[in-house]
């Protein structure tokens, strides 16, 4: 018995262990983001090329998860959100890992060059390096800023699917990253407010760890003070129109009066209730994103078929 | 303990080989898609082949 179980811990991880070191959770944000800069953007992309962009994009993507799944091994084992994925449950090697995610890194890059334009594949390799060197590798576990800059990386992929189109930047691509990037920090930290003994098991330095709860719930609120601009900005480009700015209106008052509350709470009273506004405020930002990308998508559908008689906004 | 042909790991062995031979055809299916797609909309798909090429040599004029 004792060498099937040795078996086990060597490399005879299903095809689905492969599958969870490319997070197909964070694959997914990043296919429907990229697909939305995608589709917005001015210039139309042959079908085929769209598709086979976004899978690229997806597995530079799921390459940049293996490669942070085979650096944090370490701390996942700590954490408890973390301690079932697939090398601290011992099913795949850290090895295997990384050698997945640098050929997947390879593949996916050069693939996109192919497929689309090389602007947008050096931009994915950016991208990569970004996640995995610049975010896991040295700030996550060096500043509480960590979230901060890191989120960089989870901003690119609208970017990314403009740029495929286009073939370069534009304010409207700026402005997408831009929403993802000030985005992250509220909800990471709503989510580390009420998972903190988790980072602090694996001294992950995040805010609430270095400056406490109550610095915490201030960003939180600053953070979301100056989201909001920015996804109301985005109305006013050649993506936004009415549909935009109506939800970004309401997505907005009703995301600040979430950061507001949580503002105003102190943990007596957040441990009192299970941290229920800090969780449905990082319910509620899932939402919120979800519903700005999906609505620059209905302006676009809207634009294509002349609906409202608008061409532009 | 001798391990039978049926044996968990097996199932596992074959479910991973499935697996990536599935990636593989959906792959090969995809380049050749893109290849339709890139042929159809034309293009400069046509270089040197050490054949003489009127159209080359009018534009190297």
């Amino acid at each position: 018995m004792s060498d099937i179980r040795a078996n086990e811990m060597t490399g005879e991880a299903g095809f689905g262990d492969y599958v969870a070191l490319l997070k197909p959770r964070v694959m997914s944000l990043v296919v429907f983001t990229a697909l939305v800069g995608l589709l917005v953007a001015p210039v139309s992309v042959h079908p085929m090329v769209a598709l086979a962009s976004i899978l690229f994009i997806a597995l530079g993507a799921g390459a940049s998860g293996a490669l942070n799944m085979w650096w944090d091994a370490d701390i996942d084992q700590v954490m408890r959100r973390t301690r079932s994925r697939p090398i601290p449950a011992g099913k795949v090697e850290p090895g295997e890992a990384l050698g997945l995610g640098i050929a997947l890194s390879g593949i996916s890059v050069i693939m996109l060059g192919l497929a689309a334009n090389w602007f947008s594949a050096a931009f994915l390799a950016f991208t990569i390096f970004f996640y995995a060197v610049i975010y896991s590798m040295w700030l996550k576990r060096s500043t509480p800023q960590n979230i901060v800059i890191g989120g960089a990386a989870g901003a690119f992929p609208p970017m990314i699917g403009w740029a495929v189109a286009t073939g370069g930047i534009g304010i409207e691509s700026v402005l997408m990253f831009a929403l993802i990037f000030m985005w992250t920090p509220p909800h990471f930290w709503a989510l580390a407010l009420f998972m903190n003994d988790d980072y602090s098991r694996a001294r992950i330095p995040m805010l609430t760890v270095t400056h406490g709860r109550a610095a915490t719930r201030r960003h939180v609120l600053a953070y979301t003070v100056l989201l909001a601009p920015v996804a109301l900005g985005a109305g006013f480009t050649s993506i936004g129109g009415p549909v935009y700015l109506a939800a970004a209106l309401v997505l907005n008052a009703l995301f600040l009066r979430g950061a507001v509350a949580i503002w105003r709470r102190d943990e007596t009273v957040a441990e009192a209730d299970g941290y229920a506004v800090e969780k449905r405020f990082f319910r509620f930002s899932l939402l919120y994103l979800f519903l700005h990308f999906g609505a620059l998508l209905a302006e676009a559908g809207l634009r294509a078929f002349g609906v409202f008689g608008y061409a532009g906004w | 303990m001798t391990l039978s042909r049926d044996h968990e790991l097996h199932k596992r062995r074959a479910g991973r080989n499935i697996g990536l031979a599935l990636v593989l055809v959906a792959f090969i299916a995809l380049v050749f898609g893109l290849t339709v797609a890139k042929v159809q909309r034309g293009g400069m798909i046509e270089a040197f082949d050490h054949t003489f090429r009127p159209g080359l040599a009018e534009r190297a004029e």
